[in-house]
């Protein structure tokens, strides 16, 4: 398994896309906390693309890469290997390079402008983003032949966690305004890993008091150690089931 | 050497395999023939667990090969249309290759590396080879491990006629050392030294499976060629005339 998972790491690096995106997020961070007057807000501003970028780029590179690699699988699978390894060793691949790419870049800016609790969840919550887009890619190659079909469902897919689903939760919030409906707006919450990952982050920041009634309950929630060890097995949750109806897929399919 | 029972295959609707029982044993040279889209490379990829079958089962050295992936060891498979990863070389292919089997076997047969001279476009990337070239080098990754079944799919197909009589005389000698070898073919004629025992499929069906003595003897022919030819056209007289 560790020889295959060398050989997709040293195929990723000679890709140069995963330097290009080091590259890219270190500017973009070090831009950000440069441009607000104190790091608490550049941590916000951060947050922001970090929840924007990180899955969008992390989900298409993941689809395109899986897709190209058919010729690599065919010719593994010929071979003495397990396909659950050589699956793992795909998304342990990508997984890793990707991870190591948010790191790089965003987190050292991180730990320079704002190294304390809510800059380390930052971090963390942007890797298992990272390692979360990277499995729902493999869901979505694994049930379509079809590259480009493949690959408009990644960016649906990205699409309704980054834009969608707030936009249907804000809905049915105004519309159900007058009745008590903060929990459930938590447990739906949970459903997005996007979102999930903005509120962890919100709440440590000063923002969150402008969140209102609603602020309160999630704070009450999620605020407290015991919250955040939850949100991040539901975070956790969100790359292993993926993860696991794809290689459940992948030992049955014919190439 | 290997079992094959009752196994079927189907796309969707189109049935590619139907009930097809097999048996092929050490120091067999099988061809496996028939027209386009028979089945012969499903099957091929069946027995190598690429595809999975809907019913029946496979039996290597008496081992069901469902879930099973050590059995591949012991074979040397070389595809129709070989695909490798584009941004790679051809030494980086081998090598890949090597160590990714190194724990099996550790002496590694490098005939047809250097006789289809290789190792000088070493420094190739996969994507900028012909078609002739990447068939070399599936042929030498198929023969590299010394494995005990080689199951060759279209091997001479593009290849120049030099080329094409050194793969055919390493088949030959890897058969003496009692090896099994499968492979498909069109083109008859090369196949009359390497092989005993013809396998016939047709649209997903077994047809007949017969040694080569016998259909010589039974359609008077000397050479395969003709005689399996004999065979074809008798069969399809035959069903036009029921």
């Amino acid at each position: 398994m560790n020889k295959i998972l060398k050989y997709v790491i040293l195929d990723i690096i000679r890709n140069k896309i995963v330097l290009t995106y080091i590259f890219f997020l270190f500017l973009i961070t070090l831009g950000v906390f440069n441009l607000e007057d104190n790091s608490s807000k550049g941590l916000l501003s951060t947050l922001n693309l970090v929840l924007f970028i990180v899955p969008l780029v992390s989900v298409i590179f993941s689809t395109i890469y899986i897709y190209n690699s058919s010729e690599f699988i065919e010719l593994l699978l010929s071979q003495p290997l397990k396909r659950k390894s050589i699956w793992l060793s795909l998304f342990n691949g990508l997984s890793l390079s990707l991870v190591f790419a948010f790191i790089a870049g965003t987190g050292i800016p991180i730990l320079i402008y704002h190294a304390d609790i809510t800059g380390l969840l930052l971090i963390l919550s942007g890797a298992i983003l990272s390692v979360i887009f990277v499995s729902i890619s493999m869901l979505a190659t694994v049930y379509t032949r079809d590259k480009a079909k493949g690959i408009g469902i990644s960016i649906l897919l990205w699409l309704y966690f980054a834009l969608v689903f707030d936009g249907l939760v804000l809905f049915v919030t105004f519309q159900f305004a007058d009745y008590p409906i903060e929990k459930l707006v938590l447990i739906v919450s949970s459903f997005n890993p996007v979102d999930l990952s903005r509120i962890i982050i919100l709440l440590r920041l000063d923002d969150s008091a402008l969140m209102g009634y609603t602020g309160a309950v999630f704070r009450e929630y999620l605020g407290t150690g015991i919250g955040i060890t939850v949100s991040f097995t539901v975070l956790i949750m969100w790359f292993i089931v993926p993860l696991y109806f794809s290689l459940k897929r992948f030992k049955k399919m014919d190439l | 050497m290997i079992q094959i029972s009752d196994l079927s295959k189907n796309y969707g609707k189109l049935k590619v395999l139907e009930n097809i029982n097999l048996q092929f044993s050490k120091g067999d040279g099988i061809a496996l023939i028939g027209p386009n889209g028979s089945g012969k490379t499903t099957l091929i990829k069946c027995i190598l667990g690429m595809v999975i079958p809907r019913k029946g089962k496979i039996l290597f050295n008496k081992k069901n090969i469902a879930n099973n992936w050590q059995y591949r060891q012991n074979i040397g498979y070389m595809p129709q249309i070989g695909r490798y990863p584009d941004n790679m070389n051809i030494g980086q292919v081998i090598e890949m290759m090597k160590d990714i089997r190194k724990s099996v076997s550790t002496v590694f047969d490098e005939d047809l590396i250097q006789n289809f001279g290789l190792e000088k476009i070493y420094d190739k990337r996969m994507r900028t080879l012909s078609g002739g070239t990447r068939q070399k080098v599936s042929a030498s990754l198929a023969f590299l491990f010394n494995s005990d079944v080689l199951i060759l799919d279209e091997p001479t197909a593009g290849l120049d006629p030099v080329s094409s009589e050194i793969l055919k005389n390493k088949i030959i000698k890897e058969r003496n050392k009692g090896k099994l070898i499968i492979i498909t073919s069109h083109i008859l004629s090369e196949l009359d030294d390497i092989i005993n025992k013809v396998v016939y499929l047709q649209d997903g069906n077994l047809k007949f499976n017969k040694s080569i003595s016998e259909i010589k003897e039974s359609t008077g022919e000397g050479k395969l060629s003709k005689a399996i030819a004999n065979i074809i056209l008798n069969k399809s007289f035959n069903e036009q005339n029921t």
